[in-house]
């Protein structure tokens, strides 16, 4: 627990770094799941640095591409590819574009960032495993902003009417979207009751809280890879956008920028050294 | 001569496919009796997925698909495939070059009675706009069975775009069908036409119209629209001097937008486009919407009238330059 506690510290100190040197990139989103991110990645996911395209690996979709930060720094932690190349984040021939692209980052299982297209790749690789009699699990992270989009929606209908038990969404539930609070934007609660009322299982958690992101994790797998269920699984997971940084936590302006120097400096000393 | 349609093929042709390769898997979104993939369901019902009236669904629970090693081919009506679908398949398909066969029925305003809203006349410039992607027009059933066999041995997105109405078989069972090879199918000095789908028919009985009147037609058959085959179209361009392009689309954006957009940088020619003009269809029998949008074989034979005195009237002012 302490150790997938410290990974999720790396990853946010990572992820100020890398959009500090990028100077552009959406950090808020990047920082509210990077507990999630740290669970998946060390701990619940089967996967092998050294060999990204492994047959047999679990699946992970990012459907909230522009979260890419999360998942740059959380492979570079895990050993994908050098920390150091993180800092060509958003930069002209870098590998590390501003939203994830497959054709030039391993450890990548798709291409997005244009919201609400995630969840449906997330079924296809559900349901080609099925099909295929493979063991490997889809986990997908969906964004407040996935749920506006329609097709989110077509793809949880699908999920649930083809028993996708080997399919896990969590919702990076942080309630901040570009304009301001879901509530105001655009309504997403109940949230929970509309995935069940979908067909899936659903459980609410603290996304930011450890022991409940792996209590969740445990359940979700539990439940798919046993095969006690024939459901696909949702992990509403509620978070603080910019978690970590008390001048991005809760702060929309933090969706889309960069932090200044000071700014950075300030988190920087926020996060820690060690 | 036998009349059948392009989709009426396209089923048939994957039970052929799904007996040959146990990766293929079928999707459609709640027209698979209109497309005929149903005939492919019935087969193999356990490699079929309805995605329901779900077409942005459909394409990427299909790029999901070929990401775990499996070849799906995703079908519905053309103008919700490339239309409604279009953004998910310029990011989830074609940017990550993901293998996903993609199949528009009822192009054009061929579809008929349906009205406009049903009637794709703008699928093939959006697709032909995405890079990577491999734009497929079958002229014929025979041909439009080769091209889904082709598809699938192809490595990346494929758009194939089969119409609803019956079309004379121009070629036989076992045609010769490349992707990107353009056919030459009758030669001729003065004038090209080079059509594409349904419209290849029309170009061959508007070569016989011009023949009767001693000019002599050249008829290419352009199956595939990207990659298109500017060798072919060059050497026929650079031969007669006069193009026309025959297809049943918008005027913008097609075949006559792509031949235009190559030969006016390689082979400047006086050119001519039988298409959709930028208008929508409407209700009515096939027939009659040929005749009301000009696209009967009349207006082809107009067509090549005019791109001839195009490049006449360009000679004679070449040489009256020359004189002074």
């Amino acid at each position: 627990m302490e150790v997938l506690k410290y990974k999720a510290r790396g990853i946010r100190k990572a992820i100020v770094e890398m959009i500090h040197s990028a100077g552009s990139g959406h950090p808020g989103g990047a920082l509210s799941c990077a507990d999630v991110m740290a669970a998946l990645y060390f701990c619940y996911m089967r996967h092998r640095p050294d060999d990204p395209t492994w047959t047999d690996r679990d699946r992970f979709v990012l459907c909230k591409g522009h979260a890419a930060p999360v998942l740059y720094a959380t492979l570079a932690l895990a050993g994908y590819f050098p920390y150091e190349e993180l800092l060509t984040l958003r930069k002209f021939g870098s590998r590390l574009q501003g939203h994830p692209d497959m054709k030039r980052t391993p450890g990548l299982d798709a291409s997005t960032g244009s919201i609400g297209q995630g969840l449906s790749i997330a079924c296809g690789l559900a349901l080609g495993a099925k099909l295929q009699g493979k063991q490997w699990r889809v986990f997908a992270l969906l964004g407040d902003g996935d749920l506006d989009e329609g097709q989110t929606w077509e793809a949880a209908m699908f999920a649930s009417h083809y028993r996708l038990y080997n399919l896990v969404a969590i919702i990076d539930r942080n309630g901040l979207q570009v304009d301001g609070p879901t509530e105001k934007v655009m309504s997403l609660e109940p949230v929970c009751r509309k995935w069940a009322a979908f067909g899936w299982r659903v459980m609410e958690i603290d996304g930011n809280k450890m022991e409940e992101v792996v209590e969740a994790l445990e359940w979700a797998v539990g439940g798919s890879c046993g095969r006690r269920t024939s459901r696909p699984s949702c992990i509403v997971a509620r978070t603080i956008k910019g978690k970590g940084v008390s001048i991005m936590e809760g702060n929309p302006d933090f969706h889309g920028r960069a932090p200044s120097q000071e700014e950075y400096e300030i988190a920087m000393r926020e996060l820690g050294t060690g | 001569m036998r009349m059948v349609s392009t989709r009426d093929i396209y089923g048939d042709t994957l039970v052929e496919l799904g007996m040959l390769r146990d990766d293929l898997v079928v999707l459609d979104a709640d027209v698979s009796k209109a497309t005929r993939s149903a005939v492919f369901a019935k087969r193999f019902p356990g490699r079929f997925f309805n995605a329901g009236v779900a077409e942005q669904n459909l394409v990427g629970v299909a790029a999901g698909l070929a990401l775990s090693g499996l070849l799906p081919y995703a079908s519905t009506f053309a103008v919700f495939m490339a239309g409604r679908a279009f953004e998910q398949i310029r990011n989830t398909v074609a940017y990550a070059r993901v293998n996903v066969k993609l199949v528009g029925t009822h192009g054009g305003i061929t579809v008929g009675a349906d009205g406009a809203s049903h009637q794709s006349v703008e699928d093939l410039a959006l697709m032909r706009s995405l890079p990577g992607m491999v734009v497929l027009v079958p002229s014929d059933a025979n041909q439009a069975r080769q091209a889904v066999f082709k598809a699938a041995a192809w490595s990346g997105p494929v758009y194939i775009r089969l119409g609803r109405a019956p079309t004379p078989l121009i070629y036989p069972c076992d045609c010769s069908f490349e992707i990107g090879r353009a056919n030459v199918l009758r030669e001729g000095r003065d004038v090209s036409l080079m059509a594409s789908g349904c419209m290849l028919h029309t170009a061959l009985e508007a070569a016989d119209a011009l023949s009767r009147e001693g000019i002599g037609a050249e008829v290419i058959d352009v199956p595939t629209l990207k990659p298109l085959d500017s060798s072919t179209i060059a050497m026929s361009a650079r031969k007669t001097r006069a193009v026309v392009t025959v297809e049943e689309h918008s005027v913008i954006g097609g075949l006559g937008a792509a031949v235009s957009e190559f030969l006016i940088s390689s082979n400047p020619v006086p050119l001519v486009r039988v298409g959709l003009p930028d208008a929508f269809g409407q209700s009515g029998e096939p027939e009659e919407l040929m005749d009301f949008y000009g696209l009967s074989t009349k207006h082809v034979v107009m067509a090549a009238k005019k791109a001839l005195n195009l490049r006449d009237r360009r000679t004679s002012s070449a040489f009256h330059d020359c004189l002074c």
